[in-house]
């Protein structure tokens, strides 16, 4: 499932794009230095088959419903890690300018749920240990139906990490996580099921391509700490970086911060009826903050006194700004179709 | 003749949207290749605006609602000025919208504080933050959409080569986006004969995808080997040379900078709050 720009904060999807960036960064690197570079057009036309099989549906046994192909797992088996992951980097990267699915600052996480999980945790550490040096089917099988199921599971679970990090969606975390894996655990079957029947198709017809993959990949080579020294050095500078824009998403603390440091820079900036109409305007529009604090505190008392000045206020601002919303939509929209008349008559 | 055309109707059981999606993806490659000053502008002007445009808008605290609005100018003169088509695009966004609908719409459910008064009724926090989730999504998907609308593929990818990603990423994204087309007609060209031999059941059984998969899967290895070859006969040599040189002109300094400080201002001071406030002032 695919996050979406919409329920991410800044500095949740700038971390995550710098963690993302690094793994690219690592892997190109490795897919350059170790990988023969007959694999680079491979890369991009195993990327292309991925999306082409995406598009057959099948019926799912026992049940009566539909699915397709995933991916990840299946790529990191014929590719090897670094070379899967980079893949499925670019498909995410299509899906997320052509089709809008998740969006662009989103995308460092959705690269990193779909492509990190399974190309660097589930496949090194499941499958190749599973199906070991000697692939036999039911290895085969085995490991690739086990390693897709947790490759998804986790992905699912960064999923919800992120959004409850992010605090845009209300969701609370228990409920996330009941409602992602139980979803994620069916669809990771499914998955499993279809990767572990293809790699198998493709073992019997040319097992050639199958120790291709592995032995340009052995698993001594998936140097996972300096992979994960890596990321941890990146997620630290992007966190430290971005932790500033934390502030344009208040809450508790960061609100309060963000109150006292609005009120001084607006004072600076314009005369004092407006600096004070403006913080007026600024507060009340997020009042809920100020009473969040009071009720669990478990004080009745101090909560009327709070919310009984808050309406007078609050109703003038929020029609004031729901008006102007409203016309600066409708004149956006004036604009553009001046604009296309202008356009369409030249 | 006409159980021809059923037959063709009965292999469109068999495929989901992607199928035409890869046709989605060829129609927006015809928008890229029109003339305007948009298009011809570089990409990576286009480029860092679209990112500068949603981090802003994401950057909104989450009742934000009416400061959201002036942000959809950018999409608007975008489209207007690029000749898009208004249409596509909308449906576009509607398309992906279930999955920001489904996560936002607990938040009216969890957030029930009144938080906007109007009149005698009362507007749950909730409700404000998910309507502000829609209006981000719409935001920020349509300016990714835009971007690719405006650009064309190839240029974005120039563009992040610009930007310091690794050349075997770039390249092998290259390759990837090139043979989209092919072998989805591959894959169409075998779920057709699958639906012209099984002509009763709607949709594919598991065994039947597994073989089909498994075959595409095969040829694309042979594809691959035979693309590699002809293209060291070539004399390729892991680059990919892109012919169109970038210039940074005067027009894509004025594009990024202009959008980006109008961005930024926007983000600081809110305006339709102070145009709202005036007018009821003045009503009142």
């Amino acid at each position: 499932m695919h996050m979406a720009d919409a329920l991410i904060s800044p500095a949740v999807g700038g971390t995550m794009w710098a963690a993302t960036a690094g793994l690219i960064a690592y892997s190109a690197k490795k897919v350059k230095e170790e990988i023969d570079e007959r694999k680079v057009p491979l890369m991009g036309v195993l990327g292309a088959f991925i999306f082409a099989s995406q598009m057959i549906n099948f019926s799912i046994p026992a049940t009566g419903s539909s699915g397709h192909l995933g991916g990840g797992m299946i790529l990191a088996i014929l590719l090897g890690p670094y070379a899967a992951f980079l893949v499925m980097a670019s498909v995410l990267i299509v899906q997320a300018l052509f089709f809008a699915d998740g969006g662009l600052l989103a995308l460092g996480c959705n690269i990193f749920n779909l492509g990190f999980f399974p190309c660097f945790l589930a496949y090194p550490l499941i499958y190749r240990k599973i199906v070991g040096d000697y692939p036999t089917q039911g290895k085969i099988m085995l490991g690739s139906l086990i390693a897709a199921i947790i490759g998804l599971q986790l992905g699912a679970f960064g999923v919800v990490l992120e959004t409850v990090f992010s605090g845009i969606s209300e969701l609370p975390f228990g409920t996330f996580v009941l409602l992602m894996q139980p979803i994620h655990l069916a669809i990771g079957i499914v998955e499993g099921l279809v990767t572990a029947a293809v790699v198998t198709f493709v073992w019997k017809a040319r097992p050639e391509i199958l120790s291709a993959a592995e032995s340009s990949a052995p698993i001594g080579q998936v140097d996972m700490k300096r992979v994960i020294l890596g990321l941890v050095v990146a997620a630290a500078i992007a966190g430290g970086a971005l932790s500033w824009f934390a502030s344009s998403n208040p809450d508790g603390l960061e609100w309060a911060m963000f109150k006292t440091s609005g009120k001084e820079e607006l004072e600076s900036h314009e005369t004092v009826h407006a600096s004070l109409a403006g913080i007026q305007e600024k507060t009340a529009f997020l009042p809920d903050y100020g009473f969040k604090k009071t009720e669990p505190a478990g004080e009745a008392e101090p909560e009327i006194e709070a919310k009984a000045p808050w309406p007078a206020v609050d109703s003038g601002t929020s029609v004031s700004g729901l008006v102007g919303g409203v016309l600066t939509l409708l004149i956006a929209v004036l604009i553009g179709l001046g604009l296309k008349r202008r356009q369409s008559a030249v | 003749m006409s159980s021809v055309i059923s037959q063709r109707c009965s292999s469109d059981f068999f495929m989901n949207n992607i199928g035409k999606d890869a046709f989605d993806i060829g129609y927006m490659d015809t928008l890229a290749a029109g003339d305007s000053l948009l298009h011809r502008l570089d990409p990576r002007a286009k480029l860092i605006t679209t990112l500068v445009f949603i981090v802003t808008v994401i950057s909104f605290d989450k009742y934000a609602l009416s400061a959201m609005t002036p942000f959809f100018i950018y999409p608007i003169v975008l489209i207007s000025f690029g000749r898009l088509p208004y249409r596509y695009i909308l449906k576009k966004v509607l398309l992906v919208s279930p999955f920001a609908i489904l996560v936002g719409i607990f938040n009216p459910l969890m957030d029930r504080e009144i938080l906007i008064h109007l009149g005698s009724i009362g507007i749950s926090g909730g409700w404000v933050s998910f309507i502000s989730i829609i209006l981000r999504f719409i935001l920020t998907v349509t300016a990714a959409l835009i971007l690719i609308s405006l650009t064309g593929f190839n240029a974005v990818c120039a563009a992040l080569m610009k930007f310091g990603l690794p050349r075997p990423f770039v390249v092998q994204l290259l390759f990837f986006y090139r043979y989209i087309f092919v072998l989805t007609d591959e894959s169409e060209r075998m779920v057709r004969a699958s639906s012209f031999r099984a002509p009763n059941s709607k949709i594919i059984a598991f065994s039947t995808f597994v073989s089909l998969a498994g075959n595409l899967l095969l040829r694309t290895f042979d594809r691959a080997e035979r693309i590699y070859r002809a293209m060291c006969c070539r004399g390729f040599d892991g680059h990919i040379r892109i012919m169109r040189p970038m210039k940074a002109g005067y027009q894509e300094i004025i594009f990024t900078l202009g959008w980006a400080l109008l961005f930024i201002l926007l983000r600081c001071s809110n305006v339709p709050l102070k145009l709202g406030t005036l007018i009821t002032g003045y009503l009142r």
